[in-house]
């Protein structure tokens, strides 16, 4: 009898402990109740009153499908909250390849996409997934390797010229092969330089930036690499050089979709719109200008709106 | 060696200092772990006294099943109930309300209660099977019920229910793949600590990730700890 006593005191103890903790979940959202409160002060009025203010203060949810390279730079974190802020809107960012970004437009999960990725983005316009696209700003890639440089590419002027002289030597290059916007540039460019990349020396990790980066430092190889993800890495301790930069193929363009609402009657059209007009603005684009470049001696992203560029 | 200093150090500094955002991930981590895993109790300790104790055609074939889904891979577990929630997925565009959707956390909730209960089952019927059956024997002779039977085996076998609880919890809270394909990884609202190490790390934010990787282990010490604390007592 005693046993039974302590097993239902301890299976008791176990759920009453969890349930409190589920039950503690309203005070993660507490923003709405606590500013309609101060508005029910006066009694007198009619709480309907107090109703459509929480109503109208409640923000309304966005989804952004994204590329890692724009979350892990810190990018989105500087400018979304001003966005969020100024339209009562809470942005929620899913930050994944360019390739997983365009199917959750196709599919209808994401209200708006900041992909880099132009091929595909056309694709994806032609086909009728998007309704309208922007460009919004550039970065551009660079060819890094190991300071012994045993393909010897240091110097040369084009992406197309080091990457054949990476395969002649057969030094180790680890790709991403992960279809993001990075590894379809890092494709195109072998198919300029007709070579199938094939071979012990040829590693396709299946990973984002970061963990190629450190995998490509690692094996002492040479690797394809956003200039932002680059210069994180750099601050923290990665020994891999810039060995070719500043060849117009390197450039890495970014453009805003708002995808088709005709996909599912959940897709804010209406808010994607509003991000789009915003992001492409004069002074969000000067924002990310100056975007870290105090910082690290150079901008990370170049403006390049329609509106930008006819300012200028 | 250096760098696994500084995480070290900043991880002990983050847990003592507060750090709102890292508590926010904790009690979220805690949170969506912690429903689950009462969802799957209710589910699975019932079902896996049931599978214990009753004698059918096809248990066999049932308890196969049961040990097949205690090995369900997470990261398949999250496509499987992606491609469900996705909106153009079989039950997300059906669009009815109470269907979670993608990229919340109920979805998460969704995933982790699917790999989380075939262990709770599969740890229950362990456990009830290894009960003595004069105990059974013994009780009906008294004039119980089958319902009184089933209880008081369970009593007995309570150590090892609390096992399969403490594992449930154990592959949920630690799990990585489900929750980030299913939860999408969002500030502030679905980002756990085995996303947001995910995310650090592919920032290169090195010293983070060990201190948050830290806390994970933390919080999994602690829970064992208590479970041996409450197995002493229980014995």
């Amino acid at each position: 009898m005693f046993q039974k006593m302590s097993f239902y005191k301890i299976l008791v103890a176990l759920i009453l402990s969890m349930l409190l903790v589920a039950a503690c979940a309203p005070t993660a959202t507490p923003t709405a109740e606590s500013v309609a409160v101060p508005t029910q002060a006066p009694p007198t009025k009619a709480p309907k009153l107090a109703f459509t203010n929480t109503e109208i203060q409640q923000p309304q949810e966005m989804i952004l499908a994204t590329t890692s390279s724009t979350q892990d730079s810190g990018l989105l974190d500087y400018l979304l909250p001003d966005f969020d802020k100024e339209f009562n809107i809470k942005t929620k960012v899913i930050a994944v390849g360019s390739g997983q970004a365009l199917q959750m437009g196709k599919d209808g999960d994401a209200d708006v996409l900041l992909i880099h990725s132009p091929a595909a983005e056309k694709e994806f316009m032609d086909a009728g997934d998007g309704v309208r696209r922007e460009d919004v700003m550039y970065n551009d890639f660079v060819i890094v390797g190991p300071a012994e440089d045993p393909a010897k590419i240091t110097g040369l002027k084009t992406s197309v010229d080091a990457f054949k002289a990476i395969a002649e030597s057969e030094s180790k290059f680890v790709s991403r092969g992960d279809d993001s916007g990075t590894h379809v540039k890092e494709k195109n460019i072998w198919k300029k330089a007709e070579l199938e990349p094939v071979g012990d020396w040829y590693v396709s990790a299946g990973q984002n930036m970061g963990a190629v980066l450190t995998m490509a430092d690692e094996l002492q190889g040479y690797t394809l690499s956003d200039r932002a993800t680059y210069l994180a890495f750099l601050q923290q301790g990665l020994s891999l050089k810039i060995m070719v930069e500043g060849d117009s193929s390197l450039l890495n363009p970014y453009g805003v979709i708002a995808v088709n609402p005709a996909k599912s009657p959940k897709i804010r059209n209406d808010l994607a719109n509003q991000f789009i007009d915003w992001i492409i603005s004069i002074p969000v684009q000067e924002k990310i200008q100056v975007f870290k470049k105090e910082e690290l001696g150079q901008s990370l992203f170049y403006p390049s709106s329609k509106l930008w560029q006819e300012a200028k | 060696m250096q760098q696994l200093l500084d995480g070290i150090l900043e991880g002990l500094r983050l847990l003592f200092t507060g750090d709102a955002v890292l508590w926010e991930i904790i009690y979220l981590s805690g949170r969506i772990s912690g429903i689950a895993l009462v969802i799957s109790a209710v589910l699975g300790i019932p079902f896996g006294a049931f599978l214990g104790l009753a004698r059918f055609r096809g248990r066999r074939l049932v308890q196969a099943i049961v040990y097949t889904g205690m090995g369900l891979p997470p990261v398949v577990v999250g496509l499987a109930v992606y491609l469900l929630l996705s909106r153009s997925g079989i039950l997300g565009h059906l669009n009815w309300s109470w269907i979670p959707q993608l990229f919340t956390v109920p979805a998460m909730i969704v995933a982790q209660v699917i790999i989380a209960t075939p262990l709770v089952v599969g740890y229950t019927m362990a456990a009830v099977s290894e009960v003595n059956p004069d105990l059974r024997i013994q009780v009906r002779s008294l004039g119980a019920t089958p319902l009184q039977i089933t209880l008081a085996v369970l009593c007995e076998a309570r150590l090892g229910i609390i096992v399969a609880l403490v594992g449930g919890l154990g592959s949920i809270i630690s799990e990585v793949g489900a929750v980030m394909m299913v939860g999408g990884n969002i500030e502030g609202s679905t980002r756990v600590l085995t996303t947001a190490i995910m995310l650090e790390t592919r920032r290169g934010n090195l010293d983070l990730a060990i201190g948050l990787g830290m806390v994970l282990l933390l919080l999994a010490f602690l829970i064992n700890f208590g479970v041996t604390q409450l197995q002493g007592k229980g014995n």
